[in-house]
């Protein structure tokens, strides 16, 4: 019943062509490859947002592995403490 | 005038001309293709900013430092690799999330998220091995019911109701955190800013690391610029 619901509210106001094409634009914008090579050529919604998907996965991967990077570095540092102070006078 | 301006401490100095040549070599490139698109200017300008970046990794640094000096104190020697680096990628998340200042979903599902997930793992080992039985029979008949329905409604001309679009949305919906049930437009706007405020995310942590890296190679003194 809930489900019913939740999906009819999503789905009643309906979206406009227009802005939906607007909406995927923008998103195509910031789209690495897509977006900046060749701006006139048409490019299904569905491509968009699949690229959009995979863009998205790789960033948090990137993201997963800078932590665990900065993880490593944080604990290598952690010993000296004048390189700590050091490190936090200049970033702040 | 500029002159009086440009007085600086010669260490917040250094940062600004390492910060500006990591940010500029990245910004410069987007922003000559960025500042075509006038809709939706405000997030670019937001997110690629170098004082944003900077309000980040110093809120990123104060959230670093809280993740150091809980970590000797809750285990003796061994947290995980895994648990160290997921315990910095939420600090992490939690520090971008309130650089957007609330006005976005996706920030304030993370933020949200932290308190919910303590009261929701009890729920779920309790409710799971009791209704698992009967929650995979009403899950499967009302997924073939839902796509049965969709088939049926796709005769509208609205584009947003063709299945394939409509599913791949939906798995947008479900990356971006906060957006698993919201509607199209929503699911679209906020996937833009939350792309922007990830790519901030990734250009600060870059820097902090090569800063870090740096000093723990070199000893203390900062390197030459």
């Amino acid at each position: 019943m809930s489900n019913r619901r939740s999906r009819q509210s999503s789905s009643a106001p309906r979206i406009s062509d227009d802005q939906m094409i607007d909406l995927v634009t923008k998103l195509r914008q910031i789209l690495p490859e897509i977006g900046q090579r060749r701006r006139s050529a048409k490019i299904s919604a569905s491509k968009v947002l699949q690229e959009t998907c995979n863009y998205i996965r790789n960033l948090n991967r990137e993201v997963d592995n800078l932590s665990e990077r900065l993880s490593q570095l944080l604990e290598s540092v952690d010993e000296d403490s004048p390189e700590a102070a050091v490190i936090r006078s200049l970033l702040m | 005038m500029a002159s009086l301006t440009n007085i600086n401490p010669s260490s917040t100095d250094l940062v600004r001309r390492k910060k500006r040549f990591s940010v500029s070599s990245t910004a410069s490139s987007r922003s000559s293709a960025a500042s075509a698109s006038t809709g939706d200017g405000e997030s670019h300008a937001r997110w690629r900013s170098e004082k944003q970046q900077r309000i980040y990794s110093a809120k990123l640094i104060q959230a670093l430092q809280q993740v150091r000096l809980n970590s000797p104190s809750a285990t003796s020697s061994s947290p995980t690799a895994q648990k160290r680096g997921k315990a910095v990628r939420e600090a992490a998340d939690r520090a971008l999330a309130v650089s957007a200042r609330g006005r976005t979903l996706w920030s304030r599902a993370i933020l949200a998220n932290r308190i919910k997930l303590k009261f929701r793992k009890h729920k779920r080992q309790r409710a799971s091995t009791t209704a698992i039985p009967a929650m995979t029979t009403v899950v499967s008949s009302s997924s073939s019911s839902r796509s049965r329905k969709r088939r049926v409604s796709v005769l509208r001309l609205n584009k947003k109701s063709l299945p394939a679009v409509n599913r791949k949305v939906r798995v947008l919906g479900r990356l971006v955190p906060g957006c698993g049930k919201q509607s199209v437009p929503v699911i679209l706007e906020e996937a833009t800013d939350y792309i922007q405020a990830l790519e901030m995310q990734v250009r600060a942590m870059n820097s902090l690391v090569e800063l870090l890296s740096s000093y723990s190679t070199s000893g203390s003194a900062p390197p030459p610029i």
